[in-house]
């Protein structure tokens, strides 16, 4: 096995992935460091101009409040976030985003991200909160304020192609990361005073719909393998909503957005038959009270009713986009020139759509010969993915800004910094916290900002630098390049490298995961239905996989990241499992199923579900906390349980 | 496949500091065979058709051949990305062309002011941001006290 160097770098405040988060907390960093002469380190897995979900680009900011034109207020956001998540929600973590984002946003115009305007110069809303964009740059040139902020005012350094495996740890406080570089044979180990978390969410938990070539086509990218769970876990702190995973119904295969179809294109979806399920399966909705009656249905409700239809039989679903676009040309049906060019500008709006976030689809409908205006195309439910940020909801416990506590929400939600896991010094902002569902691309960076300043002002208060036990450090870094050296050891006792009794290569190891997380814990192929006795099968399973993780193998370092990144997978696994198991109900139909507790049960239920592994014993510990508001309610709304 | 490399138009980013597909696949993709100086895919099922190789490659030599277990074959869809705009040419399987432009930003590359010329009030413990609240285009930020 070849030798590994050993870096280490000291910095004050780690930021630990290169994503939507992590660029606002450089942005916001950079300016807090430089005045109270502090360093930042910025570690991304990949380069951080085409890094994490927005790599490709977006069509669409799908958190803008637009306080000043005083059309929404925060609480209004608030109450919409509340209600899609089936009541589950903290509250004080949704208002503070929602009261920075907007100036987040209007930062991205500045940088020069092509923002829609209408002829008056207002921004073009694809619906109430989101903001249609010429999005094929979003990342590039976020990535480049990043870099600009921590580059050009002498206080930051990046490092890319550095893959983040786990924590290190000063006692009860995080002192730092350790990884390697997926380019030379390097060990890096990050020393901090403050460890902010926002490496994304997890993809390739579950079994995807697609086996062969397009597996890489998830909803969700592939290469966000669930670090920040298995981070955050590791270190030990309390995790939350790990249950609330999330389930996109987009086009089928390629993925394709659908909410320019829904919201600009006014677009309608039906069955086979030509039914809408969100009219034909409306009394369904009176069984999941007062969520099933709140404008709009929330996102797994909707999900449900189709999937009603399909289990029935009455697939597929279509997108009706032929209808939808004759709809809106024929609002100029008077004048044969403005109609034809209402159409083409339509066209050209559709396209770009997937052109600027999910080119596959564009090349499905290419392939199978689709014009939109003349044919409907197929929707489906996706796999289940763990995103935080979007209409899922996990990740960790962090504590919430003070001036947006109530004196009954202090004691409880509130910690002495922003954004803080209940592990001191670690600090998580997008996917990596949760509870605070629908912060998107823009609230991502928005609360990726409030996190940075919070733990400038935590190294500030904080100066002495933790201490990492060099003897802990030479363990780790055997532990992480064991995979290469299993490998390189019994590589040799078979004719095939790939089939070998004493090592389990990262892709079997993936399908393994998958294959137990899709049939146990309500997957595409078990129609996203499970039970406890099922939850407790994949327990066991899972245990089993946990094993075999000691003898996975790898040929080379980019084998070794594949390993490391089913070992992230696991951690969210493990914690999805556990969480589904502990909440005794049915709250999310349309994500999963608890067939043998197949109701919701506000009385018991209507609190947060949170585990915590335990690093010194290595067991599970679950616990509820309690759901408070911090804008009071109608009194209608508590007797219904909102 | 999903992105192959045409080894005619591959010359292995030479007289480049570093190969530029490599560089920016977010997934560890495209590697170089420095046998042969040109580029490959190492794992067609690990790609999201993100097309950030094909739009960074500097001899056009990438391309994207949809999923084969469920893209029927013979349509392509190619970008051409300069500075301000990307440029889509859309070829049917049915032959029909399409080409749709659209901007992609609208200051220079390497432009943008991390602050925006937003100034805040530059306190550490206060909870406006550091570009706020000038950047909310509010006189103040939100919070429980002055809430609407
Ligand atoms: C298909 C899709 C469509 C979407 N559409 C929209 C939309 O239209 N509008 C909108 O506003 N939002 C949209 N979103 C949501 C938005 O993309 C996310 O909310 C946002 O990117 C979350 O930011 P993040 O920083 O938490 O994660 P990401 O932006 O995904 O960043 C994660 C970062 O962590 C790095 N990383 C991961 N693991 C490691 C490791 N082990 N070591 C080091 N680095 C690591 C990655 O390389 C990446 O840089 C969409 C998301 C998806 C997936
Ligand atoms: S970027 Fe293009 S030319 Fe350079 S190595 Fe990759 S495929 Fe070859
Ligand atoms: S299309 Fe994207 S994921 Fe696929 S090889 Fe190119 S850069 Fe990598």
């Amino acid at each position: 096995m070849p030798k590994f160097e050993t870096q280490v770098v000291e910095t004050d405040l780690l930021i630990l992935g290169g994503g939507m988060a992590a660029c606002g907390a450089a942005v916001e960093a950079a300016y807090w460091a430089k005045k109270s002469g502090l360093k930042v380190t910025l570690v991304d897995k990949a380069a951080v101009d085409r890094s994490g979900a927005v790599a490709m680009g977006l069509s669409a900011i799908n958190q803008y409040v637009g306080l000043k034109d005083g059309k929404n207020t925060v609480k209004d956001y608030v109450d919409y976030v509340r209600n899609d998540l089936m009541g589950v929600t903290r509250e004080d973590l949704v208002a503070n985003i929602a009261r920075h984002v907007d100036s987040t946003v209007h930062l991205f115009e500045k940088w020069g991200l092509p923002i829609w305007k209408d002829e008056k110069g207002n921004y073009v809303h694809e619906g109430r909160w989101q903001l249609m964009i010429n999005g094929e740059s979003y990342k590039v040139i976020v990535a480049e304020a990043a870099k600009n902020a921590l580059l050009q005012n002498g206080t930051g350094q990046i490092f890319e192609r550095v893959f983040i495996v786990g924590p290190l740890m000063d006692g009860d406080r995080c002192a730092g990361a350790i990884g390697f570089s997926v380019r030379e044979n390097k060990i890096y180990v990050f020393k901090s005073k403050a460890t902010l978390v926002a490496m994304g969410g997890a993809v390739h938990v579950f079994k995807p719909r697609s086996g062969g070539e397009g597996m890489g086509r998830a909803w969700y990218p592939p290469w966000n393998a669930g670090s920040s769970a298995s981070f955050t876990l590791q270190a030990g702190a309390e995790m939350t909503c790990q249950e609330v995973r999330f389930i996109p119904v987009r086009f089928k295969d390629a993925y394709g957005p659908v909410g320019a179809w829904f919201l600009l294109f006014k677009s309608r979806a039906t069955n086979a038959m030509g039914g809408n399920y969100m009219v034909e399966r409306k009394a369904e909705l009176d069984h999941w009270l007062p969520y099933g009656h709140v404008k709009p249905v929330p996102a797994n409700l909707r999900n449900y009713l189709g999937m009603l239809d399909v289990m029935e039989g009455k697939g597929p679903l279509f997108m009706r986009t032929e209808e939808a676009m004759q709809a809106l040309a024929d609002t100029y049906k008077d004048d044969p020139k403005a109609y034809k060019k209402k159409l083409k500008d339509l066209e050209s709006e559709a396209w770009e759509d997937f052109l600027d976030m999910t080119i596959s689809q564009a090349t499905l409908w290419a392939s199978t010969n689709v014009q939109p205006e003349q044919k409907s195309s197929e929707i489906a439910a996706a796999e289940p993915y763990f995103i935080g940020s979007h209409s899922g909801a996990s990740g960790a416990w962090v504590s919430g800004p003070p001036d947006l506590q109530t004196d009954e929400t202090r004691g409880e939600y509130f910690w002495g910094y922003t954004n803080m896991s209940t592990v001191k010094g670690l600090f998580c902002a997008g996917d990596a916290s949760g509870a605070s569902s629908h912060k998107f691309s823009s609230g991502s960076h928005a609360e990726g900002r409030v996190a940075a300043k919070s733990a400038i002002k935590f190294i500030v208060d904080n100066k002495e630098a933790p201490k990492i036990d060099t003897a802990v450090v030479e363990a780790k870094v055997a532990e992480i390049l064991r995979p290469l050296e299993v490998y390189d050891t019994h590589k040799a006792e078979t004719t095939d490298c790939e089939v070998n009794p004493n090592y389990i290569k990262p892709r079997m190891f993936m399908f393994r995961l998958q294959k137990i997380m899709d049939e146990y814990a309500g997957g595409v192929t078990a129609q996203f239905m499970t039970n406890k006795a099922q939850l407790e099968r994949g327990l066991e399973l899972l245990a089993f996989l946990r094993e075999d993780a000691q003898k996975l193998g790898a040929a080379n370092l980019h084998e070794l990241m594949r390993a490391w990144e089913n070992v992230h997978r696991l951690w969210q696994a493990e914690a999805h499992v556990r969480t589904m198991l502990f909440r005794e109900e049915t709250r999310w139909p349309g994500y999963y199923f608890r067939a043998d507790k197949p109701q919701m049960d506000d009385e018991k239920w209507h609190v947060f579900a949170n585990c915590r592994f335990d690093p010194a014993s290595s067991t599970w510990e679950m616990r509820t906390r309690p759901i408070h508001h911090i804008f009071p309610q109608p009194k209608e709304h508590e007797l219904l349980g909102g | 496949m999903p992105s192959y490399v045409n080894p005619d138009k591959c010359d292995g980013c030479k007289g480049q500091d570093r190969t530029a597909c490599e560089y920016i696949c977010p997934n560890d993709l495209m590697t170089l065979n420095k046998e042969i100086m040109k580029a490959y895919n190492r794992d067609a099922s690990m790609c999201w058709e993100c097309y950030n190789c094909v739009k960074i490659c500097p001899n056009q030599a990438i391309e994207i051949r949809g999923y084969a277990d469920f893209v029927p074959l013979g349509a392509s869809v190619t970008p051409m990305r300069s500075t301000d705009s990307i440029l889509w040419t859309v070829k049917f399987r049915n032959g029909t062309l399409k080409r749709f432009k659209f901007p992609i930003r609208t200051t220079s590359e390497g432009a943008a002011v991390p602050a925006g010329g937003f100034e805040g009030d530059g306190d550490l413990n206060s909870p406006a941001l550091f570009t706020e609240p000038a950047s909310l285009g509010l006189s103040e930020l939100f919070t429980l006290g002055n809430r609407a």
